[in-house]
């Protein structure tokens, strides 16, 4: 019986399994930010231990940093103090930083994907379930909590379960204006936010295979919205190309011999899943989220769900959860008036992303209205916008381009949506006041949050490109 | 917060809500604390007080007739975020048991690893403890970590629940995860000594 590719780097990295005790796991790679951090820095301190070994540790403050003059010194003294700690932690325990004002600074998953860190084969851990991003390299990346972050920390391994695995197939190819945001939200609307729990997704099939390696990440990214412990996806040139010669990837005679490696990482041909899903791309529309969890998604065009339509037993979360977006059961959105755009996370934040926006804006200009918020995932990508003069057409439509950080993905920082706004956000999650108290979100793809920063209205991108 | 957890009857508080994610449990502007205390305060935050921070008068730990060490909540409980200070707050502010018919995977663990339990019942069994908590808010539930049952003290009505052997032992003696790691650092430099590459 041949192995899932999931199986094929788990099973290479346990140090220990022993009965009725979850695998020791040994891990390659540990990012690490300011906010999950400190307490596991104090229970090592509490503990007289070291860092076990300190150079596998990365660290970066992205969750709580302001966006304007991150030149300046944070204003806010509780997220300074945040970033301080972060800044004296590392120093003591011997771990690399890149904090704010450093070039390698941004979101923690999108600086270890473009330095070159984060590689095919390897077990990456971080205390933020979104670090299942990695996954879009053929690694195993999961999140972790506070005494996780400790464990890695003392020991460089994690006590886990091995999860189940689950295949999800798309095939075909995708419609214009489609992308591969819009690809996730549509299979979390159909399996539902909790449809994965349990599980470690590998995303395959030609419509996975043809994407890029950027928004191969937007897919993996978003693996947890499902309950899944996180989503891999074989690698391939695709990826190979996207590593080499970045920062810290392996060079020379290194390269070739990770290559050899790298090469051997897929699921085989008779290898079992627990469950397989399949779904065609032609089927999918750009989706826009209307509810408060990332699993009450729909097409643009569509109405949602009337109460009847939603099971009995559900129906209390479902009403509760459109009393708080202000919406109508089995009304339409399209056309809809928003008050915020934001462009940003660890899901859509990439050069690519930008570049998509920038090209479907450039020449025309927001609507009056709309507050439109373009924060990139990192400094450089941010370099990157500046010197192909993305940030001039920015500058043009009326788009405020920011510095890198986590920013209105969940407001720990000034960057709130007000709360009864309505913002179209290509982040990942539509909680409750995710975005600032009361605050109201629609998830959707960086081309439908560009059209409505133009129309100041939920708008259908396809009409752009004549359907 | 103590470390052993072995057996409690206690009251319960309903929130039979689906899907409460951690941005509900703590909202993400009270997570810059450096260290784990005080962040029952901020326990549902947003259902709890309004935006002039007064208690809401319709959430149910503002309303004295409940109290107690058990909260008991709709079907996928603590999805949403890894942030462990979801289970910091539920353990400053009192709770050691959580009773849901579901459990998002990373909740779960960061429950364990502060001691608290989640206790994953069935939906008709969830359904009856909302019920007898309905027509008595001061019914007690009893949870038996060592016989892995769950109990509604007054009918007697009961299910056993699963929790695995090695998590239950840590929590009957108090130990954490990362003294059984500790305890495996040979086999730790074994391993790295096999490995064909330095990362
Ligand atoms: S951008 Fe949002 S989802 Fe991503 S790491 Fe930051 S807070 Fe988490």
């Amino acid at each position: 019986m041949g192995k899932t590719l999931f199986d094929k780097i788990w099973d290479s990295h346990i140090v220990m399994s022993k009965p009725e005790h979850p695998d020791a796991v040994y891990i390659n790679t540990h990012f690490i930010h300011e906010v999950t951090s400190p307490q596991a820095f104090d229970g090592l301190r509490k503990r007289g231990i070291p860092v076990f070994r300190p150079q596998k540790t990365r660290a970066t403050a992205d969750h709580n940093v302001p966006t304007l003059e991150q030149h300046l010194p944070i204003k806010e003294a509780l997220s300074r103090h945040q970033v301080e700690m972060l800044t004296k932690n590392t120093t003591e325990f011997g771990v690399e930083l890149y904090g704010l004002g450093h070039p390698y600074q941004g979101i923690v998953h999108v600086i270890g994907p473009e330095l070159g860190i984060t590689l095919p084969g390897m077990t990456i851990v971080c205390g933020d379930s979104h670090t299942s991003t990695h996954g879009a390299f053929g690694a195993v990346a999961f999140g972790i909590g506070t005494s996780e972050v400790e464990q890695v920390l003392a020991t460089q391994c994690i006590l886990q379960y091995k999860p189940k695995r689950m295949k999800i197939a798309v095939n075909g190819t995708l419609k214009n204006g489609v992308l591969s945001k819009d690809i996730i939200l549509y299979i979390i609307s159909k399996i539902s936010a909790s449809g994965a729990t349990g599980y470690f997704v590998e995303y395959a099939g030609d419509a996975i295979r043809n994407l890029s390696m950027e928004a191969r990440m937007t897919i993996c990214n978003m693996s947890i919205e499902m309950g899944a412990r996180g989503g891999l996806i074989a690698p391939d040139e695709t990826t190979f190309s996207y590593i080499k010669g970045r920062q810290f990837a392996p060079q020379g005679a290194e390269w070739d011999k990770a290559l050899a490696y790298w090469k051997t990482l897929f699921s085989d041909d008779d290898a079992a899943f627990d469950k397989v899903l399949t779904f065609d791309a032609a089927d999918i529309e750009p989706q826009i989220t209307y509810g408060t969890n990332p699993g009450m998604g729909m097409g643009v065009t569509q109405h949602i769900p009337a109460l009847d339509q939603v099971e009995e037993k559900e129906r209390p979360s479902f009403k509760k959860s459109l009393e708080y977006m202000d919406l109508q059961p089995g009304s339409a959105l399209l056309g809809k008036k928003i008050d915020y755009v934001f462009i940003g996370s660890c899901t859509n934040s990439r050069i690519e992303d930008l570049r998509l926006v920038a090209d479907y804006v450039k020449g025309k200009r927001k609507a009056d209205d709309v507050v439109v918020w373009i924060v990139p995932g990192s400094k450089q990508v941010e370099a990157q916008a500046k010197a192909e003069g993305i940030d001039k057409v920015f500058a043009a439509a009326g788009f405020q381009l920011r510095e890198p950080g986590c920013s209105a993905c969940l407001g720990m920082n000034e960057d709130k949506v007000p709360a009864g706004m309505y913002c179209i956000s290509t982040s990942n999650r539509n909680f409750e006041g995710r975005q600032g108290p009361n605050a109201r979100t629609f998830l959707a793809s960086p081309l439908t949050a560009a059209a409505a920063a133009l129309t100041g209205r939920v708008t259908d991108v396809r009409e752009a490109f004549g359907h | 917060m103590s470390k052993i957890f072995q057996h409690l009857v206690s009251s319960a508080v309903p929130v039979p809500i689906e899907n409460i994610d951690t941005d509900q449990i703590i909202p993400a502007r009270f997570l810059k604390a450096t260290t784990r205390d005080g962040f029952g305060e901020n326990l549902f935050r947003d259902w709890r007080f309004d935006a002039n921070n007064q208690p809401k008068a319709d959430f149910v730990l503002n309303n004295p007739i409940y109290s107690g060490k058990v909260l008991v909540a709709g079907k996928n409980f603590g999805c949403g975020s890894s942030r462990e200070h979801a289970a910091w707050a539920l353990a400053d502010y009192g709770f050691k048991v959580v009773v849901s018919s579901f459990f998002a995977d990373i909740f779960k663990n960061n429950a364990l690893n502060n001691f608290i339990l989640p206790v994953q019942v069935s939906e008709t069994f969830l359904d009856k403890v909302f019920q007898a908590i309905e027509a008595d808010p001061e019914a007690k539930i009893e949870v038996d970590l060592e016989n892995q049952l769950i109990r509604i003290v007054a009918s007697g009505e009961q299910e056993s629940f699963d929790i695995n052997a090695y998590k239950k032992t840590c929590l009957l003696n108090g130990y954490d995860d990362i003294d059984y790691l500790l305890s495996l650092r040979q086999d730790i430099e074994k391993y790295e000594g096999t490995r064909a590459f330095n990362f």
